[in-house]
């Protein structure tokens, strides 16, 4: 499968099974479509009146290295391969998403949390609950040693002394056991101040806050529970945090919904405002709710997202590059086709645990009593919810089969999936339009930095 | 090659004999916890 497009000015062929990149002029751009069914003389006689003989010859010549490199039209020959290591894989739990606090301070309209409570009582997890969590992730690691720890809420901060007690229990235990804890923390900053910056610094390997973009888009979608926009209580916090850790580590992160569908401007705000580790993503909402993104919003959307990745570009050519987290694309120390294949590892790799330490298949099933697959005493009690997740993927999915996207998305959210059709094993479209729409725009920033780079090391020579 | 230019020097088949060890980032993990982004990931092995 070979998909080809043109964005801001770039002609680009992902060979989709060989994840092969290339930036290629009109006329191979031409002939891609039809090379493989047509003779070279064909192939002359239709594009004869419009190139140069030699010149076909030569780019069919390109054309043939690629095939003959396995970089072009290339099959999918991973089918039973990703089923033999699924098989092969002995399940292991390395991360997890605490819900350290259901409560919170802000009542965010789009909160999938209700305001933190999800569907529940307000409650905030102890600091037993919390170290019976992280023992059963050393328990349930097998090998691993890396082990991510997500502090997440509601708002974390609101039981700061409960993080930071499992923060330090969880380095008496790493010893032990020979793991390594990266802990993360997810805030919306009210309660930020210098000794929790200070701590974070020193044991968070990476911390997310979120912030929308302009004043009036935030104010109007985070609100404290009074109606008061929490956006100037907020900023500086998160300005001063993001210098103190060097602009790295950390990412500020944004929903934007149909209110702001102009969210380039968000984006760009956020980079003006010196942030330069940004994420801002589509909402997900159903039809009812007025902020909810529409098929019909799409054309809209995806021009934002060229936009966007065109001011990246001109941005990045004049030494003012910001990373947006949708178009980071690592092209040559990206992940394995096994874990590009193996989706987002929840209800497998991937738990949330409650305040009351029930155990769920990732935070966004936190609530749905079907999708309870345990606690931290008794460990996993329905492994059937465990092995549904885990043979959920691209090659389980119909829709992703065909899809260009497969090996950068790895068959999307489950939680979407599941929230719109009620099933894991479905594809949300709406998603999938805005994710293909956006790995097009992260190969088309990839192109341009090469591009640079190139006319660069041309200049020092 | 005069017409084209490959970005890439990696193939995905190759990265299947040594992959699957797992001890990579989870993918939602890190900043968006709505959707699932692993092209974007870094590999453990690579660094
Ligand atoms: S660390 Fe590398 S080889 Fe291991 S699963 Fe992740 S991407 Fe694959
Ligand atoms: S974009 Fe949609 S169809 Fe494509 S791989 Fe992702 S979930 Fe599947
Ligand atoms: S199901 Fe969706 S929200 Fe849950 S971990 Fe996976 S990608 Fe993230």
């Amino acid at each position: 499968m070979v998909h080809q497009y043109k964005n801001n000015g770039y002609h680009i062929l992902l060979d989709v099974n060989s994840g092969s990149v290339h930036v290629v002029d009109e006329l191979v751009y031409e002939m891609v479509p039809y090379y493989k069914e047509k003779e070279l003389s064909e192939i002359i006689a239709l594009l004869k009146d419009r190139y140069p003989k030699e010149e076909i010859r030569e780019a069919a010549a390109d054309l043939e290295e690629l095939i003959n490199a396995g970089k072009l039209y290339t099959e999918d020959i991973y089918e039973n391969y990703i089923q033999e290591i699924v098989e092969a894989k002995k399940p292991v739990v390395k991360a997890l998403c605490l819900h350290i606090a259901h409560d919170c301070n802000l009542a965010c309209r789009y909160c999938f949390a209700e305001e933190g409570e999800y569907h529940g009582r307000r409650a905030l997890m102890s600091y037993e609950v919390g170290k019976k969590a992280l023992d059963f992730l050393i328990a349930n690691s097998g090998s691993r040693k890396n082990l991510e720890v997500d502090f997440f809420g509601g708002e974390p901060l609101l039981n700061w002394q409960v993080v930071k007690d499992l923060v330090a229990y969880g380095r008496e235990q790493e010893k032990l056991h020979q793991k390594n804890f990266r802990f993360t923390l997810t805030t919306n900053g009210v309660l930020l101040n210098d000794e929790v910056q200070e701590f974070v610094n020193r044991e968070m390997s990476n911390v997310v806050l979120s912030i929308d973009g302009r004043k009036e888009v935030h104010d109007y979608m985070r609100p404290f529970r009074n109606g008061a926009g929490s956006y100037d209580r907020i900023l500086p916090k998160f300005q001063k945090l993001a210098d103190s850790r060097n602009q790295e580590r950390y990412y500020v992160r944004g929903t934007f919904t149909r209110h702001n569908k102009d969210f380039s401007k968000d984006v760009l705000h956020l980079a003006d405002l010196g942030f330069q580790q940004i994420s801002v993503e589509p909402v997900v909402g159903t039809e009812e709710e007025t902020y909810a993104l529409r098929a019909e919003d799409l054309p809209e959307v995806f021009a934002e997202y060229d936009r966007l990745a065109a001011e990246m570009v001109r941005r990045y050519r004049t030494g003012k590059a910001f990373t947006f987290f949708h178009f980071m694309l690592d092209l040559t120390g990206g992940p394995c086709v096994a874990k590009r294949l193996s989706g987002c590892g929840s209800g497998t790799e991937y738990l949330a645990v409650t305040p009351w330490g029930d155990l769920y298949p990732c935070h966004q099933f936190v609530g749905d009593e079907k999708y309870r697959m345990g606690n931290v005493d008794e460990g996993i009690t329905r492994p059937d919810i465990r092995d549904t997740f885990k043979n959920c993927n691209v090659y389980s999915k119909e829709k992703c089969r065909d899809c260009f996207a497969k090996f950068y998305c790895s068959g999307g959210c489950a939680a979407n999936a599941h929230k719109f059709h009620g099933s894991i094993h479905e594809t949300y479209d709406i998603s999938c339009e805005l994710e293909r729409k956006r790995v097009e725009c992260a190969i088309m920033i990839k192109a341009a930095e090469a591009e640079k780079d190139e006319v660069e090391s041309d200049e020092e020579k | 090659m005069k017409h084209i230019k490959t970005l890439n020097t990696q193939t995905l088949q190759n990265t299947m004999k040594k992959g699957g060890c797992g001890e990579c980032q989870t993918s939602c993990q890190s900043a968006c916890k709505t959707s699932c982004t692993v092209g974007n990931q870094s590999c453990e092995n690579n660094r």
